[in-house]
């Protein structure tokens, strides 16, 4: 299948300063991908990039097998979702919707009829003739929905659309766009400093710093297997532990020994025998630390550790202890009996850890 | 004790404020009577007779109120050699000052809105330029201006003093509109791009609708500062093109004999009514809309 968004080499600098390095990224029809990373990665400047409202420095950037590096967004086939909805505040929100239509002179009987849909679509028919100073922040949020789905493009564009919103309706608002995508089979390009809303919305995740990809993979792959230590750090709440510890080759496996707070230290033996250097940080999810017994799959080993805090929070219960100078957070049942000062034997599956160099953050297994 | 004590200073402190209030409401009501009093003078001098204004005071009321002054001054009082009134003048007033308001407020909104939302390179300095260019005081620009009309053949025409105003007027009214679009976001711009739309629609469709407040700002300031010019119009005309304020000049100044008060008066007060009239009825407006960009939100 031809990619339907295809990024070669793309640069895009402000006078000196570079904003996007090489950005390489092509997408298949009905792919969801999400541009995720801290403020002032560049990811939005991206999107304005795909959307041509910035031009591009260098590279190219095609849509569906044809050439739009220097094409107006007009001519572009795509709608796109801003983040403040960016309604047009004199027109109702009929017009609003419409306004795209009537600026590319559609004939009425169609506006009309995709308005109908839409609106039943996305329930807002009991809208239309309101103004967006009206509309309550979700209400608007569908208005800003409904005028890019009217349009039917090749490419939806989402610059953060929920960050506007209250706790409570953005996941709403997240489930709904996950099912409008399902629903569609549509092709959309989402971006959100929020690695939840990329986690379960994507198909594909693009993970940003400084202008520059750090990863690209599907959630799993991602989250499972995060290239570097920034991904490891960045994606997953709470973060993946990053512990300093020292490998050392034991037969066909390795010791990895951690300092832990009393002085002494534990030992994990990693059977899978990845070559290591001395030094590594050793990567764990908080989830694969658990109590001994609570898990079957896996490579479990035991350890000892002295319990700093206990964090309930319903579902689970977080247990923090400090290993190799750091806070490590687990992930335990919650009906646990650890309890803060006493000792807990924590048991670590070794089968999903990431090892990663301590200066370069890169990964090594 | 202590109670009787802060009651006391209660009441003291109270006392105090209702005097001090009462000491600002005189105040203002006496500046208001200073900046009122010399309209009293001319309202009533000129609804007064010769006659009276010779023999009575100057801040009496009119003992027999008489509009032959107004009549006089509107139809038949003498500028120069001429004896027409203000009548000409004012529609010459009008024909200049209604096309230059128009001209200048609208190429004005367009200049604010490509120096705000489409940004170019260049444009902080090409906006800093336009800025420069309200402060050029008019006696600078005075002989160049001249040499242009004639190298255009516009020199001592309507047209001529329109031109004169629209470009002395673009420094403000793009300064206006560019203070007032640079709050509009961004994001509506980029919307309207995907949307399909094209820079001429973006401004009718989406700009233009929103602007209300500031083109009332820009036309009171533009008719008041065109309707009031006296240098250009004296500098740039020629007779039978004069707006309203040469020709109250050349009445004021070309009479011989007995100085006629009350026509002087009524004729002052003609060439001000319009921008008078202006404020009474968009001032409303005129605040809001120099308030609209800071109070936002």
């Amino acid at each position: 299948m031809a990619p339907i968004l295809d990024i070669k080499g793309l640069y895009k600098s402000y006078g000196s300063t570079e904003i996007l390095k090489d950005i390489n990224v092509a997408i298949d029809p009905g792919d969801f991908l999400v541009l995720v990373g801290p403020s002032g990665c560049g990811k939005s400047t991206l999107l304005n990039c795909i959307a041509g409202l910035e031009p591009i420095s260098g590279g190219t950037l095609s849509i569906d097998g044809q050439d739009m590096t220097h094409v107006s967004p007009k001519d572009r086939d795509i709608a796109m979702v801003f983040q403040s909805y960016a309604l047009y505040p004199t027109m109702t929100v009929a017009k609003n919707i419409t306004f795209g239509m009537k600026v590319r002179g559609v004939d009425p009987k169609t506006q009309a009829a995709k308005l109908k849909k839409v609106a039943e679509q996305l329930q807002i028919e009991q809208l239309l003739n309101r103004r967006p100073g009206q509309l309550s922040g979700g209400q608007r949020q569908r208005v800003a929905m409904g005028r890019a789905l009217v349009r039917d493009p090749k490419l939806f564009l989402f610059d953060e659309p929920l960050s506007n919103l209250d706790a409570k309706l953005r996941v709403e608002m997240r489930t709904e766009i996950k099912a409008l995508h399902q629903n569609l089979g549509a092709t959309m390009v989402y971006v959100t400093h929020d690695q939840i809303e990329a986690m379960t919305l994507a198909t594909k995740i693009v993970v940003m710093k400084g202008g520059v990809i750090q990863q690209i993979g599907s959630p799993s792959e991602i989250y499972d297997r995060p290239a570097n230590m920034f991904v490891a750090d960045f994606m997953g709440s709470p973060a993946m532990n990053l512990i300093p510890a020292r490998a050392m080759k034991n037969g066909s496996g390795t010791h990895i020994e951690i300092a832990n707070s009393t002085g002494g230290s534990i030992v994990l033996k990693d059977t899978n025998g990845h070559d290591l250097p001395t030094d590594v940080i050793l990567g764990v999810r908080p989830e694969d630390i658990a109590e001994p017994g609570t898990r079957q799959d896996g490579v479990h080993q035991d350890a000892e550790c002295l319990v700093d805090i206990v964090e309930p929070a319903g579902a689970d219960t977080y247990v923090v202890t400090q290993l190799g100078g750091k806070q490590v957070t687990a992930r335990l049942h919650a009906k646990t009996n650890a309890q803060a000062g006493k000792s807990q034997t924590l048991s670590f599956d070794l089968s999903k850890v990431s090892y990663f160099e301590p200066g370069t953050g890169r990964r090594l297994n | 004790m202590t109670d009787a004590v802060y009651s006391n200073t209660g009441v003291r402190s109270q006392m105090t404020r209702i005097a001090l209030r009462w000491l600002l409401y005189i105040l203002l009501f006496a500046f208001a009577l200073f900046y009122l009093a010399p309209l009293f003078v001319m309202v009533t001098t000129s609804l007064k007779s010769l006659e009276e204004i010779r023999t009575g005071d100057l801040i009496a009321l009119p003992r027999d109120v008489t509009f032959d002054a107004w009549r006089t001054a509107w139809a038949s009082a003498c500028t120069g050699i001429q004896c027409e009134g203000v009548r000409p003048y004012f529609w010459n007033s009008v024909l200049i000052a209604v096309p230059a308001v128009m001209i200048s407020t609208l190429v004005g909104a367009i200049n604010g809105y490509v120096v705000a939302q489409w940004r170019f390179p260049g444009a902080n300095i090409f906006f800093a330029l336009m800025l420069f260019g309200c402060f050029i005081p008019f006696q600078v620009v005075l002989l160049p201006m001249a040499r242009m009309l004639g190298l255009m053949g516009i020199a001592g025409t309507i047209p001529g003093l329109i031109f004169v105003h629209v470009i002395y007027g673009l420094g403000f009214t793009t300064l206006f509109f560019r203070n007032y679009y640079v709050t509009i976001p961004a994001e509506l711009t980029k919307a309207a791009k995907v949307d399909g739309a094209g820079f001429f629609r973006i401004f009718w469709s989406i700009f233009l609708p929103l602007s209300l407040p500031i083109i009332v700002v820009t036309v009171i300031w533009q008719f008041t500062q065109i309707w009031n010019d006296f240098l250009f119009g004296v500098s740039f005309s020629q007779a039978g093109t004069q707006p309203i304020t040469v020709a109250l000049n050349n009445i004021v100044n070309s009479t011989t004999g007995v100085k006629e008060y009350n026509v002087d008066m009524a004729a002052a007060i003609i060439a001000g009514l319009p921008t008078l009239l202006v404020y009474v009825v968009a001032g409303k407006y005129f605040i809001r809309g120099l308030t609209a960009g800071s109070v936002k939100g």
